[in-house]
C-alpha cells in the first residue's frame, strides 16, 4: 500500500533529516510513528502522502512511483489517503459542514448528495450540534474531530495523523484514538504521529499496533525498550 | 487542449462550490474593477481615435488620389490660348477621365477665405486652373508634364501628391498608434489583473494548500480565481465602455468634413466597435489569471 525504500530526505543543503529508509506499510495496518520534536515524523508522513518527494529512493503509494506521477494524479490520490494536522488546516470562512464536505467539492461531486453520510460523520464525532459553527469558534478536541471527520468522508484506505493529540487534553486524546481505532477496526489503514508515548503505552493494550520509531535518522521498530 | 474543461463558457457558467471555498475580498474586487473601468473608458478613446483618422485617411486618399491639377500663368492675353491646348492635350491623354477650367466664380470662391467676397479676381493676375479627373489606370505624370511644357508653357501640373503622399500617412501611422495603444492597454490590463491575482492567491495561500491535501487538482483551484477576475474585469470594463462612450456622444457631431478635431469620434457603425472592449478585456482577464494562477500552483505541493 505504502512501500518506501532506502529513501532519503533533507531540508535545502542541510543533512539528511531521514536516511536509508525502507518500510512497507500494508493493509489494515495501526502504525504508531514516534520519535523526539524534529525528528523528521511530519517529513516521513508527507512523503507518504506525496506532499515531499524523496530526491533518493523511491516511494511507491498504492503500487506507483510518487516521482512517475503527474500533479494531478496526487491529487487524485489524496483523495484515497486522508491526512489529519495538528493545526487542522481548515477553510476558516466555511462551515464546519462545509469543511467536512470539501473533499467531496474538491473532487469535482455534488456535497448534497452526501448529505446523509455527513450528518452520520458528525453524530459519530459527536459534534451534530456544530454543523454549522464555522471553525474558529470550536475548540481544540472539536477542530481534531471536525479534522477527522474530513480525512474520512471520501472513505480512504489511509489515515495519516500528524500530533492530531497535541492541543487537546487527556481525555479528548483518548476519544481521538477510540475513533481512529473504529477506523482502523473498519479496514483502514491507520498511521499517527505522536510524540506521547503514555498514549502509545495505553493504546497499545487496546489496539493491535505496530510503533515505528525514528532515531538517528532511521526509522525501525521499536521493541519492548518504548 | 485543456481549455476545453477550463474555458471562458465554464468560467462564465461558474462553479458555486469553487467560488465559495476562496474567501471575498471587498478590497480588491473594488481596485479590480476600478482598473477595468479606467482601461475600458481609455480603450474607448483609443478605437476612436482609431476610427477617426482611419476615416480621414480615406477620405483623403479617395477624394484626392485621383485628381490633379494645372496651373496656368501666363500673359493676359495667352491664358485663354494655352487654356484651350491644355484642354487639348488633356483630351488626348490616355489615364485622364475629365478635364475642365474653373470658371472665374469657382476660382473666387477658393480666394475667398483669404481674400474675401469682394476680390476682383479679373483685375489680378491670378492663374487658371484645370481641374483634372483620372481613370482608374491613372496616366504618366512626367510625360504629360513634358507634353503641356511644349503645348502650353505657361502649364505647371500639380497632381497633388507632393502633399497628399504624407498626409495620408500621417492619417495611417495615427490609425495604427490607435491599435498601438489599444494593445498597450491590453496589456496593461493583463499586467494590472496579474498582480492582483497573485496577490489573492497568495493571501489565500493556507486555503490554496487545504485545498490539495484534500484532494483538489489545479483546475479547480485555479477556476476560483479564473472566475472571479474575470467576472469583476467584464463588469468594469463595461461600466468604462459606458462612461466612454456617454463621453464620446457629448462631444460635436463626427463630420469629418471639417477637419479632424471635430471629426474625433463614432460615426455609423463604428459605435458598435466599443461593444468589443468589454468580452475584449474579460478575455485578457482569463488567460492572466489562468497563468499566473497556474504557475503559481506548479510552485506549491
Amino acid at each position: 500500500m505504502i512501500e518506501l525504500e532506502d529513501i532519503s530526505y533533507s531540508y535545502g543543503k542541510g543533512p539528511d533529516l531521514l536516511s536509508g529508509v525502507s518500510l512497507s506499510l500494508s493493509p489494515g495496518g495501526f502504525y504508531f510513528l514516534t520519535g523526539p520534536s524534529g525528528a523528521g515524523k511530519s517529513t516521513f508522513l508527507k512523503l507518504c502522502y506525496g506532499e515531499l518527494i524523496a530526491p533518493k529512493g523511491t516511494v511507491s503509494l498504492f503500487g506507483r512511483d510518487v516521482r512517475d506521477m503527474t500533479r494531478d494524479d496526487i491529487a487524485r490520490l489524496r483523495r484515497r489517503i486522508g491526512v489529519v494536522h495538528q493545526d487542522c488546516q481548515f477553510v476558516d470562512h466555511l462551515s464546519v459542514t462545509e469543511n467536512i464536505a470539501m473533499p467531496i467539492t474538491a473532487a469535482g461531486q455534488d456535497p448534497g448528495a452526501a448529505t446523509r453520510d455527513i450528518k452520520e460523520l458528525l453524530a459519530w464525532i459527536g459534534l451534530s450540534a456544530k454543523a454549522d459553527a464555522l471553525p474558529p469558534h470550536l475548540s481544540g478536541g472539536e477542530r481534531q474531530r471536525v479534522a477527522l471527520a474530513r480525512a474520512v468522508i471520501m472513505s480512504p484506505d489511509v489515515i495519516i495523523a500528524d500530533e492530531p493529540t497535541g492541543n487537546v487534553d487527556w481525555e479528548m486524546s483518548l476519544r481521538l484514538m477510540r475513533l481512529l481505532t473504529e477506523l482502523n477496526r473498519m479496514g483502514k489503514t491507520i498511521v499517527l504521529a505522536t510524540h506521547d508515548l503514555t498514549l502509545i503505552r495505553t493504546m497499545k493494550q487496546q489496539v493491535s499496533a505496530r510503533v515505528l520509531r525514528i532515531k538517528d535518522s532511521r526509522v525501525a521498530l521499536a521493541g519492548a525498550d518504548l | 487542449m485543456k481549455v476545453t474543461r477550463f474555458g471562458i463558457f465554464t468560467v462564465l457558467i461558474g462553479d458555486r462550490r469553487a467560488d465559495r471555498v476562496v474567501p471575498p475580498s471587498r478590497g480588491m474586487a473594488r481596485l479590480t474593477e476600478f482598473s477595468a473601468a479606467a482601461m475600458a473608458f481609455l480603450a474607448v478613446f483609443a478605437i476612436a481615435l482609431s476610427s477617426a483618422t482611419g476615416r480621414l485617411a480615406d477620405r483623403w486618399a479617395s477624394e484626392l488620389a485621383r485628381t490633379a491639377t494645372i496651373r496656368i500663368s501666363a500673359p493676359p492675353g495667352q491664358v485663354e490660348e494655352q487654356t484651350r491646348r491644355v484642354l487639348e492635350v488633356l483630351a488626348t491623354t490616355p489615364g485622364v477621365g475629365s478635364a475642365r477650367a474653373l470658371t472665374a466664380e469657382e476660382q473666387r470662391a477658393l480666394l475667398e477665405p483669404w481674400f474675401g467676397p469682394d476680390l476682383p479676381i479679373a483685375a489680378l493676375p491670378v492663374p487658371q486652373l484645370v481641374e483634372v479627373v483620372e481613370t482608374g489606370a491613372g496616366f504618366d505624370s512626367d510625360g504629360l508634364q513634358l507634353r503641356l511644357r511644349g503645348e502650353a508653357p505657361g502649364a505647371i501640373l500639380d497632381d497633388h501628391t507632393r502633399w497628399r503622399r504624407p498626409l495620408v500617412q500621417a492619417a495611417d501611422r495615427l490609425r495604427w498608434l490607435g491599435f498601438f495603444v489599444m494593445g498597450l492597454i491590453s496589456l496593461t490590463t493583463g499586467a494590472i489583473i496579474t498582480l492582483a491575482a497573485q496577490a489573492a492567491m497568495a493571501a489565500n495561500e493556507k486555503v490554496i494548500r487545504t485545498l490539495r491535501l484534500v484532494g483538489a487538482r489545479d483546475v479547480f483551484i485555479a477556476r476560483a480565481f479564473v472566475r472571479r477576475f474575470t467576472v469583476r474585469t467584464f463588469l468594469g470594463a463595461c461600466i468604462g465602455t459606458g462612461l466612454g462612450v456617454g463621453v464620446m456622444s457629448l462631444l460635436p457631431p463626427g463630420d469629418a468634413d471639417q477637419g479632424f478635431l471635430t471629426g474625433f469620434g463614432f460615426s455609423g457603425t463604428d459605435w458598435l466597435l466599443p461593444l468589443l472592449v468589454p468580452p475584449l478585456a474579460a478575455a485578457v482577464a482569463f488567460w492572466s489569471t489562468r497563468i499566473a494562477a497556474l504557475r503559481r500552483l506548479k510552485g506549491l505541493t
